[in-house]
């Protein structure tokens, strides 16, 4: 790692200045971040930690919405989002126990890994990433792999998941990273079915609106028989080609369904 | 450099840090307590695992300014007051739940923050905690009936 | 009743208290004062050209003590091969230079160019980014094939080609094995992969080099399963020391699984450039930096054949492989495709004729040695895999089919087509404990409600043979070894009558340290707590080959048995003269010499006391004292072997398989300690099921390993295991050395491997798969049912 300077504000306005100059990043949770920096692939001068800004910690649930802070671990997700189980499953099995303990919501979203899981629920439940100066619909959030509509310094301090009538989230393992090798999260919503899909488009996690149209018609998982998936623009790596990623997304999306 | 303090294993410490120490080596070159091992370079294998205040992290993946202030337990702080060996660790032995010893201090520290929290875990509750740490000897058999017969002998 | 003490028992092992609390000392943990830190920069490209090396600008960098480069390196020796394989027509292989520091080339990505010594591992970081090296990329080969191909690019510029030898065995059955297989009723052929795979011991490695330059002594620290075969290959063959003058210590260790057999660049060089800097040089390795410079395993791409008869009896067996051997001759690489791997290819059958062609190719890749089983899996993979195929081919149960064809009981000793003289065995024994513990019987109710599932489940039986106690030296030395592999002893009985045990195994997780003691306090009657055992330090050992193959107790424990009864002869001449009786007379039982059919008894802690306070003692006859060393060459191999059950359901949708069930039932030959030989079984088991079903060292056509991380190379976790049912009852004991023990270590590793894949392939069948190379992943499973549709 190259050296840096570690900075921990205790407000989200202290942060957002400290996050002003070029070479400064946020630090979330760093179980994404810490280990690029040791392969020495990130080189920020300074690092500012979220960790201690207590309004960007929790989960509430209020009018039919729930709001996670930004800088809210995988496991307090886990046990304190039970208005969404789907949301419980989900960040229950991110990576692992002690990556769960560190590792944040608001980092995963703003690092939006192709194969993250966090996208796929943000996507499929509709929900607003709320930043230090905006709030962005999840739909216009995502910008291919790893790319966000975050600006540079712009903090994502919460996130709004208005409760679903049912979700499920499956999760297929990549079996090394345990990240997902393909994962679809499957929401029904006040808006019609949403259907997302991670870890298996080279244009990161996308909505299958075929699907939530052919949903919306049947709410069953038989809807989807006369579906296809393309594996045209599917990942294809050493662990599935993408005609394989392509089975994955009709196989996960029918058990997503049927568990609802 | 940064002065850093906290709490590992029940006694005040501090030291001189760069941004860059990871807690880890903060315990094994600053602390001397080379119990806390490194496996891995991309924070998978769990050698390092240590619990900060109460929950378990890998150290390899957490600054030691992260660290700054909280209450840090690692495997040299796990045997009973006189010296024998804890409740888990005893299951350990008493089990051969480990073999060349690398992976163990953060096998035990796994086991730690299960049965912290889930006094009567499901075998398939044990495999799930230890996704994180990896062995290489055991084939995982004897780590999991130590892990069982710890959480009875503390039940 | 298991017994509570000496052998057969399972004491809680000694080592555990220091592992368990933080106080193991593993070479990482050693630090020397006024160290550096070494920080190697290595080749990104699988081939190239080194035009230059500009060191003036990193030499400037803060912190930095030295670089090195190949030029430091002239005149210094390579890192040496231990077997030279001689191929089928009388001529030896070809043989490469392999230098510390890359000299002129590089030939995997990985390879050591050049080394950064500062006052810290970042300064010699930050110092090797801004080193100048001008690389002329070369194309690289990595496929096998290609690398034979005429014209293919080579690995090595002043060798013929890229072929290391085309080895035959046996040259002389060619042909009776031809006509067999042209008479036979019928031969199953298949083509199968055995995967390469990275060890990954969860320690990675570390040397440490130190230079005392009043006395001229060197001492490494390494991480390392044979610190004495590291003195000889490093002293003799590279640097030019003499023993007396190197000292390789090797301290707790953290797993080997044979990648740490080997002798490595980085301890040469660290005990090079102590000296050079006269300062102590540490180098720690980063398990991405242990991916591209630890040698790998397998890697071997087969074509076995299998001819039988009306009967379903084997009447041939033929083989045809490639075997990887990287860019570099590692260390034993020649010997483990060949004689680790063709002499094990009649496995538990009396096939009569086997032909075993193999050859071994240089590629842009990380050199491939032995790994766990080394040789021993790739062969049992193919024949247990061939002989399922037949089985299903000629329509007959995979069990039957085996039983027919094992070597029976009354057959032993057993000279098989391949050169092994097997000692003893009961396989159909072990196919029948196999059977009870895996509750074949009620497999088809357990696939029926698999199906009620949507799950496929699949029943995959193997057996394995095994030769390990690698073996008497002067036939190994024909065989191309370069060294001798006996074992050593020192049986050090001090006056109070505790006994320090000087052995060259090295303990790296097999719990020698609770197990060695065993078998001396039964063979003396004392308290196991009364032995301690002294290993991995070649300035306290007399000599050591070190533990690989599944060897220490067979050998090891042999020496400490010989030297152990050189003590008790020396132990009872003074009873006797304390008694004033016979030395014939004397007995030793329980602690105690007695006079046979009396009363009269003298202690354990008094004959030991006497031998070094001798004022009672017959100084005339004998020298005071009570040491003994001795040396085993073993006179044959052992050959553990066992029969292997695996049952899996396979998820037809995403290819995805879950192991339900695993069961082992081994013949070992006698046990020292049961609970550590299931330990034993159980790391082999998780190794094999990470070979069939996770891991695999992918290259790209490049060179590039992909698979350079835990985030793509699939180590198994818990998760992915089952508890195993592992057996060890069915016994026949080694004949030839003292305690009857066949060794434990990598049968896991060999056995399991094709039960998973015979399973997975079982539940495969009805769709009409008939194969799928390893590892069984979600997407290799599917796809292989995509295209058998």
């Amino acid at each position: 790692m190259y050296d840096f300077e570690f900075k921990k504000p205790g407000s989200i306005k202290a942060a957002v200045a400290m996050l002003e100059s070029e070479d400064a990043q946020a630090l979330g949770g760093g179980q994404t971040l810490i280990p690029t920096m040791k392969q020495r692939l990130a080189s920020p001068a300074v690092l500012v930690s979220l960790a201690g800004i207590a309004k960007m910690q929790g989960v509430n649930v209020a009018n039919g919405v729930m709001t996670i802070g930004g800088a809210t671990t995988h496991a307090d997700v886990a046990a304190n989002a039970q208005a969404i189980p789907a949301l419980v499953a989900l960040a229950g099995h991110i990576g692992d126990p002690a990556v769960r303990n560190r590792g944040t919501i608001g980092g995963s979203l703003a690092n939006n890994d192709p194969s993250a899981d966090y996208p796929a629920a943000a996507l499929a439940l509709n929900a607003t990433i709320v930043t230090d100066r905006r709030k962005i619909a999840a739909d216009d959030f995502f910008d291919g792999m790893f790319g966000t509509a975050l600006e540079n310094g712009e903090i994502i301090t919460a996130v709004r998941f208005p409760l679903p009538k049912a979700a499920n989230y499956q999760k297929f393992l990549q079996p090394a990273s345990r990240f997902a090798l393909t994962g679809v999260f499957v929401a029904d919503t006040k808006d019609g079915m949403r259907v997302a899909v991670t870890g298996a488009s080279e244009e990161g996690v996308y909505r299958w609106t075929e699907a939530e149209s052919a949903l919306n018609d049947t709410p069953e998982a038989s809807a989807l028989d006369g579906l296809s998936v393309s594996p045209d623009g599917m990942i294809e790596d050493l662990h599935g080609t993408a005609a394989y990623r392509a089975n994955l997304v009709g196989v996960l999306t029918k058990r997503a369904v049927t568990a609802l | 450099m940064t002065k850093v303090s906290m709490t590992v294993n029940g006694k005040a410490v501090s030291g001189e840090v760069e941004g860059r120490t990871l807690l880890a080596e903060f315990l094994r070159n600053n602390l001397h307590l080379t119990g806390t091992h490194i496996g891995c370079d991309t924070s998978q294998c769990g050698a390092c695992t240590v619990h900060v205040n109460g929950k378990m992290v890998k150290s390899c993946a957490i600054l030691a300014q992260e660290a700054d202030g909280a209450e840090v337990a690692t495997i040299e702080g796990m045997a009973n007051d006189d010296g024998s060996l804890g409740v888990i660790q005893a299951a350990f032995q008493e089990h051969h739940g480990l073999q060349c010893g690398f992976c163990t201090p953060g096998m035990v520290m796994a086991a730690a923050d299960l049965l912290a929290k889930n006094t009567n875990p499901s075998e398939a509750d044990i495999r799930s905690h230890l996704d994180g740490n990896i062995c290489r000897c055991t084939g995982y058999h004897n780590i999991v009936k130590s892990i069982q017969a710890a959480a009875s002998a503390l039940s | 009743m298991p017994k509570d003490h000496g052998i057969g028992a399972a004491p809680k092992r000694r080592e555990d208290v220091r592992f368990l609390t933080g106080k193991g000392k593993y070479t990482d943990d050693i630090n020397l004062y006024n160290q550096t830190y070494a920080y190697f920069v290595r080749s990104d490209v699988a081939h190239g050209k080194i035009n230059n090396i500009d060191t003036k600008a990193a030499q400037d960098m803060p912190g930095v003590v030295r670089i090195f480069t190949g030029a430091d390196f002239e005149g210094v020796g390579g890192v040496p091969c231990g077997w030279a394989v001689t191929d089928k027509h009388g001529e030896p292989m070809q043989e490469p230079a392999h230098p510390v520091l890359a000299q002129g080339k590089v030939r995997h990505v990985g390879d050591p160019i050049a080394v950064v010594v500062a006052e810290s591992l970042a300064e010699a970081r930050d110092a090797a980014e801004v080193l100048e090296i001008d690389i002329e990329e070369l194309p690289a080969v990595i496929d096998m094939k290609a690398a034979l191909e005429d014209g293919a690019t080579k690995v090595h510029d002043d060798l013929t080609s890229n072929l290391c030898f085309d080895w035959g065995f046996v040259e002389e059955n060619k042909a009776a094995v031809e006509e067999a297989f042209q008479n036979a009723h019928h031969v199953t052929s298949l083509e199968l992969r055995n995967n390469r795979l990275v060890a990954n011991p969860m320690e990675a490695r570390v040397a440490i080099g130190e230079y005392d330059a009043a006395s001229e002594d060197y001492t490494l620290y390494t991480t390392s399963q044979n610190p004495h075969v590291i003195r000889l290959l490093m002293g003799a063959f590279v640097l030019g020391i003499p023993e007396h003058k190197l000292r390789v210590v090797a301290p707790d260790v953290g797993g080997g699984f044979g990648t740490k057999i080997f002798h490595y660049a980085e301890e040469a060089f660290c005990t090079f450039a102590a000296k050079a800097v006269g300062r102590p040089v540490k180098w720690s390795a980063s398990r991405s930096e242990a991916f591209i410079s630890d040698a790998h395993g397998r890697d071997h791409v087969t074509k076995i054949e299998l001819a039988l008869d009306e009967n379903g009896k084997f009447l041939a067996v033929r083989t045809d492989t490639l075997a990887n051997m990287g860019a570099y001759l590692s260390t034993f690489a020649p010997s483990v495709p060949t004689w680790l791997h063709g002499t094990l290819m009649a496995g538990n059958y009396t096939t009569p004729l086997v032909y075993v062609n193999v050859r071994a190719v240089f590629t842009n890749t990380v050199p491939v040695d032995a790994y766990r089983g080394a040789g021993r899996p790739e062969a049992t993979f193919q024949l247990e895999r061939v002989i399922d195929k037949a089985a299903r081919e000629i329509g007959m149960s995979p069990i039957d089919l085996r039983r027919i064809n094992f070597i029976q009981p009354d057959q032993f000793p057993y000279a098989t087509p391949v050169a092994l003289e097997y000692d003893t065995g009961n396989y159909g024994a072990t196919m029948d404990k196999l059977i009870e513990i895996a509750d074949i019987a009620g497999f088809g109710d357990r696939m029926v409600e698999s199906r009620k599932n949507g799950k496929l489940r699949g029943l995959g039986v193997n057996c394995y043979i095994e030769a390990c106690g690698i073996a008497p030296s002067n036939l190994v030395g024909q065989l191309g070894a370069r060294a001798g592999l006996y074992e050593s002893a020192t049986v050090r009985v001090n006056a109070t009558g505790s006994i320090s045990v000087y052995t060259g195994s090295h303990s790296h997780g097999q719990g020698h340290e609770t197990t060695f003691p065993q078998v001396i306090a039964e063979m003396l009657g004392i308290d196991e707590s009364m032995v301690d055992i002294v290993h991995g330090d070649t300035s306290k050992i007399p000599m050591g080959m070190g533990t690989y193959g599944s060897r220490s107790i067979a050998v090891g424990g042999s020496a400490m048995v010989r030297a152990t009864e050189k003590v008790i002869a020396k132990a009872k001449k003074i009873a006797a003269h304390l008694l004033e009786a016979g030395e014939g007379d004397i007995e030793l039982a329980n602690g105690e010499f007695t006079v046979a059919g009396t009363d009269k008894s003298v202690a354990w802690g008094d004959v030991t006391l006497a031998a070094y306070v001798p004022h009672n003692y017959p100084l005339e006859d004998m020298e005071p004292g009570l040491e003994e060393t001795a040396f085993y060459d073993p006179a044959n191999f052992t050959y553990p072997s066992g029969a292997y059950a695996c049952e899996v359901e396979v998820d037809p949708e995403t290819g995805k398989v879950e192991i339900c069930s695993f069961a082992a039932a081994d013949d070992f030959g006698n046990i020292i300690n049961p609970m550590i030989v299931d330990g034993q079984v159980h790391g082999g088991i998780g190794q094999g099921i990470g070979q069939a079903l996770l891991e695999h060292a992918i290259y790209d056509e490049n060179g590039q390993l992909l698979t350079g991380s835990y985030m793509d190379y699939a180590m198994p976790r818990a998760s992915d295991m089952p508890s195993f049912s592992v057996d060890h009852s069915c016994q026949t004991p080694c004949t030839h050395n003292p305690l009857g023990v066949k060794g434990c270590g990598e049968a896991g590793a060999i056995g399991s491997p094709p039960a998973v894949v015979n399973a997975v392939v079982d539940a495969l069948a009805d769709l009409g798969v008939t194969h799928i190379d390893m590892p069984l992943s979600p997407n290799n499973v599917w796809s292989a049912i995509q295209a058998a549709k």
